[in-house]
């Protein structure tokens, strides 16, 4: 089982949070802290896989992709495989860079809303739900169609009304 | 990802506010200003700032559901920071509420980010749940499918199961797989509420669309790890799937770059490694579909190599087939040699898997191990530490310790440092090639890991010293203690020791610091002194020290030497008698009075190197028969129980009340029962009731209680069929048998538990044996008929005998040979008794938890008669030989000494005292020891594992001693 869903800046700042077991916003802090001074520490050109048992408790492992100014983890259990979780990253980030064209920090920051929308299409309940980012994108898509015709007001400028439904 | 390279672009973007997703342009502005805040505490003024204005705003009468959205964004963008924003989830309750889709789904997804699955505010939203989870809408459905993952506990999973059940026929496929998943996540939360619905995910594993096939996979996965057997039908379906996916026969939209659905065979694989575990015929149902997947897996894609990974796990699970084997060796060859670490880590990984079926496979990757080893990156060289955690074996030992020691010392990670630490301590106890080596590889994980490594390992280490290696050579022995003393006193000059370390060097330098006379007495104890000065310690390492101190001293006085105390060590003992532990107090003061003692009473007080040795705890305080016996020749009235003193005797039950305070000395939550006429006892079930409710009430059990009630627990039907049986009276009886029971099971325990293995115990545990059964006769003789006396006796000598035996075992337990030879002469003579030596030893040897003995069901009348016979027998040899000895009071008195544990004190003990007046139907107690029986395996388990862990001569780690032994 997935048990967390983490994208962070290089600072430590979080960018999207989702833990699939609660907790509380000031253990979610400590746990980023930890994550952060973890990877960190580790040189470029080394695996993406960490053991994390220290941190999220035992068992757990993470695997993490660093991308310009971000960090995407995830942390799972050992019912999943590492390799097939640095693919859903993969999935994750193609599936934001459709959506964003040109992703960016930034989008991210402001979007964040929309970015667990994606996520919720990836893993649900902490567990993979879709692994194709086209169909992903369908589903985000169809959310967003169907939010902008149930909530007519809308002042979001055109260029990008196809894209941005909230 | 090439595009997220722009990342870096700064953040001042106010000018194209209006370009950002809806969202407003106060949020920009908090993104902003938060993005540019120069410190921590800039930024959390700004949060703060934003959510007292969020607060008052969001309060306001009629905000307008638009903006009070963008609230609510705001106060999750908040929240996320870190920061308190619980004064807003009441809206977020509402907007879930809306029937805007976009409201609604703003709401849900606040609702699972701030609120935990037992918050009070999840009940105002079930109702919502439940009427989304009803909806026309497919969206506002699996919106409410994923809340519902999130939010709903055990408690209201009743609440929505019918609706997500009732999603499983939904027509649109991706609400069927979130329903699925949803109800996955409800067994993950508890399992019993949807155990009843198994049989639809078997039916979805046939759905029509792959996803929801693929979605079923995951709680079937999780049934199939609790219960492998009752799913071994679905095997053959299992495999049909996986050939059919790696065949492609599933729609272009499953391929994840050129892999047809890599998820879902990854997922089949797990499973079917699960049910090809150990199982031939099912194995052979996996072969094939296994080998087509080697064979067409992409090696040039990292999914492919995920699969090919979880084949290999697959494999190495499964019953061996040395052609997938081969595949798999190939396989793990090709990620080992690879550049990429994360191929490496994989390769690793699976080098583990295989190696556990055929070890030699790891030499030939001898070197690139060892590359791994020395790779930077620490998440491959932990796993390979676990790989060779795994691989070692005694020839390579001592490599791959210091490898892992060096390691140890190297990183600050104390959560890593623990676990290798372990690690060392577990390898080095099973495999260590010489003591000499062991001890130097304790010493330095003590030093460099001490306070984290687990108690039981410094007490092994102490053991090791103290029993050395084998009877035979004491000159080996006595060589192993110098070089430990020696290695210590160098090691004591080092700064910042930790202080479990600190603690096992006082008591050996107290043991052994003098023995081979190489060392000068005041050196020693100057030694000593200077460690609770030069260390910051605590109450325990100065208990220790001081006690090592008075070893010295005592063996000093008892070889007649005159000591002298030497100006620190005095203002030491000084320093401690006016210490605010009582414990250091009273271990200052003995001390103190010990000095002023002549050499033969500190001779027996504390004998030279009897560490080893059992201190018999004589609860009955026979050495006082003599006494009692002659006060009450001299007309003093007998000792009566408290029990009885209470005018209680003649009520059945009375003892269950009694029993409870004197075992466990809890509070009492149910009533006292009601007075009832004596003659109950003889209806078997109002005994065994009594039995029973005893061991109901107590919360918070503890080690001794365990003991207790184990012993206890088998009295209950015993007692029974003795009274329809022999209709003994049974005045009083359980009371009687009950204590002595309680007590000497105890003190095995604690004698156990403190020490080892003696070899003079035995002899005192028949004595006292043969000792306790002429006493038990002898209380029982008043009132009785003859015949049915001898009955009683004989019975009852025999459970006596038992429970005196425990202990004694117990402490012989470990030392393997010997001692079982002496068990079974003592078994022998007291046949029923001979379950009992094994069960109730392991019990007590176990430093851990205890386990409970249940209560047996061999029919107890068999058991009587089998019993009769053989332990008549015992009671006329122990008659004749119940020794007489001299009662060592003072060893009693000080066999508190704890580092040392115990010192033997002789506990022969004449046998004539008239104890109690009590009744009878002692008949109660003789078949305890039969009841033990079915336990036996259990407890020869535990001896196992016991032996496992502990360091001792015999199981589970011959080298350690082999060079010793010869």
């Amino acid at each position: 089982m997935i048990r967390a869903v983490i994208v962070m800046n290089t600072q430590g700042k979080p960018r999207l949070l989702k833990f699939y077991e609660f907790q509380p916003p000031e253990k979610q802090k400590e746990l980023m802290r930890s994550v952060l001074a973890v990877l960190s520490g580790r040189p470029d050109n080394v695996s993406n896989f960490v053991e994390a048992d220290a941190i999220f408790g035992p068992g757990t492992r993470l695997v993490y992709k660093h991308l310009a100014t971000l960090y995407f983890i995830f942390v799972f259990d050992n019912s999943e495989n590492e390799l097939a979780m640095l693919d859903l990253i993969q999935v994750f980030v193609e599936t934001m860079d459709r959506c964003f064209k040109n992703v960016c920090e930034l989008d991210i920051v402001f979007n964040f809303n929309k970015m667990h929308a994606i996520v919720d299409e990836i893993i649900f309940g902490g567990q993979v739900l879709e692994t194709s980012s086209e169909q992903v994108m369908k589903a985000v898509e169809e959310i967003a169609r169907l939010e902008k015709s149930s909530n007519s007001i809308s002042f979001v400028p055109k260029a990008v009304s196809g894209r941005f439904g909230r | 990802m090439e595009q997220l390279k722009t990342i870096g672009r700064e953040l001042a973007m106010g000018s194209q506010g209006g370009a950002w997703a809806g969202q407003s342009k106060e949020f920009l502005d908090l993104v902003k200003s938060i993005g540019e805040a120069r410190s921590k505490a800039e930024e959390d003024r700004i949060i703060l700032l934003e959510i007292e204005t969020l607060r008052r705003r969001i309060a306001e009468p009629d905000v307008p559901r638009r903006r009070m959205k963008d609230y609510i964004i705001r106060l999750v963008y908040a929240e996320m920071l870190g920061h308190d924003a619980s004064f807003g989830y009441i809206h977020a309750v509402k907007m879930t509420h809306d029937d805007s889709l976009a409201l609604k789904r703003t709401g849900y997804l606040a609702v699972t980010l701030f609120l935990s699955d037992d918050h009070d505010l999840i009940i105002l939203i079930i109702n919502t749940i439940q009427k989304d989870l009803r909806s026309d809408n497919y969206l506002i459905v699996c919106a409410a499918l994923t809340a519902a993952c999130k939010l709903i506990n055990e408690e209201t999973i009743p609440a929505v199961l019918p609706q997500v059940v009732d999603l499983l026929a939904h027509p649109k496929e991706a609400v069927r797989k979130k329903a699925v998943m949803a109800l996955h996540r409800f067994y993950q939360r508890s399992p019993s509420s949807v155990s009843h619905l198994i049989s639809n995910f078997r039916k979805k594993l046939c759905d029509n669309d792959p996803g929801v096939m693929g979605a079923s996979l995951y709680p079937l996965f999780d049934f199939i790890t609790e219960d492998v057997n009752s799913y071994k039908d679905l095997v053959t379906s299992f495999v049909s799937v996986l050939k059919q996916v790696a065949e492609r026969k599933l729609p272009k939209t499953y391929d994840y770059h050129q892999m047809p659905a890599p998820f879902i065979q990854i997922k089949l694989l797990k499973i079917l490694a699960l049910l090809g575990s150990g199982d031939k015929q099912t194995s052979g149902h996996i072969y094939n579909v296994l080998s087509d997947i080697f064979r067409k897996c992409e090696t040039s894609s990292n999914i492919g190599n995920a699969v090919l990974y979880e084949c290999i796990c697959c494999v190495s699970s499964i019953y061996p087939n040395a052609k997938l084997m081969d595949s798999a060796i190939e396989a793990t060859s090709k990620f080992l040699k690879s550049d990429s670490h994360n191929l490496k880590y994989m390769g690793i990984d699976s080098l583990g898997r295989l190696i556990k079926i055929n070890p030699d496979i790891a030499e030939e990757h001898q070197l690139a191990v060892i590359d791994c080893l020395e790779d930077p990156d620490d998440t491959l060289k932990r796993k390979t530490f676990e790989l060779l955690y795994k691989m070692t074996k005694s020839s390579n030992v001592e490599v791959i310790v210091d490898r892992m020691i060096d390691y140890m010392i190297s990183i600050n990670d104390n959560h890593y440092k623990t676990e290798i630490a372990s690690r060392c301590v577990a390898l080095a106890e099973q495999f260590a090639p010489s003591n000499q080596w062991f001890i130097q590889t304790m010493n330095k994980v003590f030093e460099h890991a001490g306070d984290l490594v687990n108690v039981r390992v410094a007490h092994n280490l102490m053991r090791l010293i103290s029993e050395g290696f084998g009877e035979d050579d004491e000159g080996a022995d006595s060589q192993l203690r110098s070089s430990a003393v020696d290695s210590y006193l160098r090691i004591l000059g080092e700064p910042k020791l930790p202080s479990l370390f600190l603690q096992v060097i006082c008591w050996v330098l107290g043991e052994y610091g003098t023995a081979d006379g190489k060392y000068a007495v005041s050196y020693i104890i100057g030694k000593l002194c200077d460690v609770t000065e030069a260390h910051l310690c605590n109450d325990t390492v100065k208990a220790y020290a001081i006690s090592a101190i008075m070893k010295i001293c005592a063996f000093e006085i008892a070889a007649g030497r005159k000591v002298e105390m030497l100006p620190e060590c005095q203002s030491f003992i000084d320093e401690l008698s006016a210490s605010h532990s009582t414990d250091l107090q009273q271990r200052a003061y003995e001390l103190q009075a010990l000095l002023s003692l002549d050499s033969q009473a500190v001779g027996s007080v504390l004998p030279l190197d009897a560490s080893c040795e059992d201190i018999e705890v004589d609860k009955e305080l026979s050495f006082l028969n003599n006494f009692v016996q002659q006060s009450i020749e001299m007309g003093a009235n007998p000792y009566l129980p408290e029990s009885e003193q209470l005018g209680m005797s003649g009520v059945s039950n009375f003892r269950s009340p009694y029993q409870q305070e004197a075992s466990s000395h809890t509070l009492r939550f149910e009533a006292y029962e009601l007075p009832k006429p004596s003659s109950i006892p003889v209806i078997p079930q109002a005994s065994v009731l009594t039995q029973t409710r005893d061991l109901v009430p107590v919360p918070g059990t503890t080690y001794y209680r365990e003991n207790n009630l184990g012993s206890k627990l088998p009295t209950g039907p015993e007692a029974s069929s003795a009274d329809v049986g022999i209709k003994l009276r049974l005045d009083g009886v359980q009371k009687k048998w009950g204590k002595p029971t309680y007590s000497s099971s105890s003190s095995g325990a604690t004698s156990a538990e403190k020490t080892t293995n003696g070899i003079g115990a035995h002899q005192d545990g028949i004595r006292s044996q043969s000792r306790d059964t002429v006493y038990d006769s002898r209380r029982q003789q008043p009132e009785v008929s003859a015949e049915k006396q001898r009955l009683a006796a004989s019975l009852f000598s025999s459970s006596a005998s038992k429970t005196e035996k425990k202990p004694t075992s117990g402490q012989r337990m470990p030392k393997g040979s010997d001692a079982n030879a002496e068990k079974s002469s003592v078994a022998r003579s007291v046949s029923p008794g001979n379950s009992e030596v094994k069960t109730a030893a392991p019990d007590l040897l176990d430093f851990g938890e205890p386990v409970p003995i249940s209560a047996p069901t061999i029919d107890p009348f068999k058991e009587l008669e089998g019993l009769i016979g053989p332990a008549q027998a015992v009671i006329d040899n122990s008659i004749t030989t119940s020794g007489v000895q001299a009662p060592d009071l003072m060893a009693t008195l000080y066999m508190d000494t704890p580092p040392s544990g115990s010192r033997s004190s002789s506990s022969g003990l004449v046998s004539e005292g008239v104890y109690s007046t009590d009744k009878g139907s002692h008949t109660a107690k003789p078949t305890p020891a039969v009841k033990k029986g079915p336990n036996l395996q259990d407890a020869l388990g535990k001896d196992a594992t016991v032996r496992q862990v502990g360091v001792t001569p015999t199981g589970n780690n011959p080298n350690l001693f082999r060079d010793l032994l010869g």
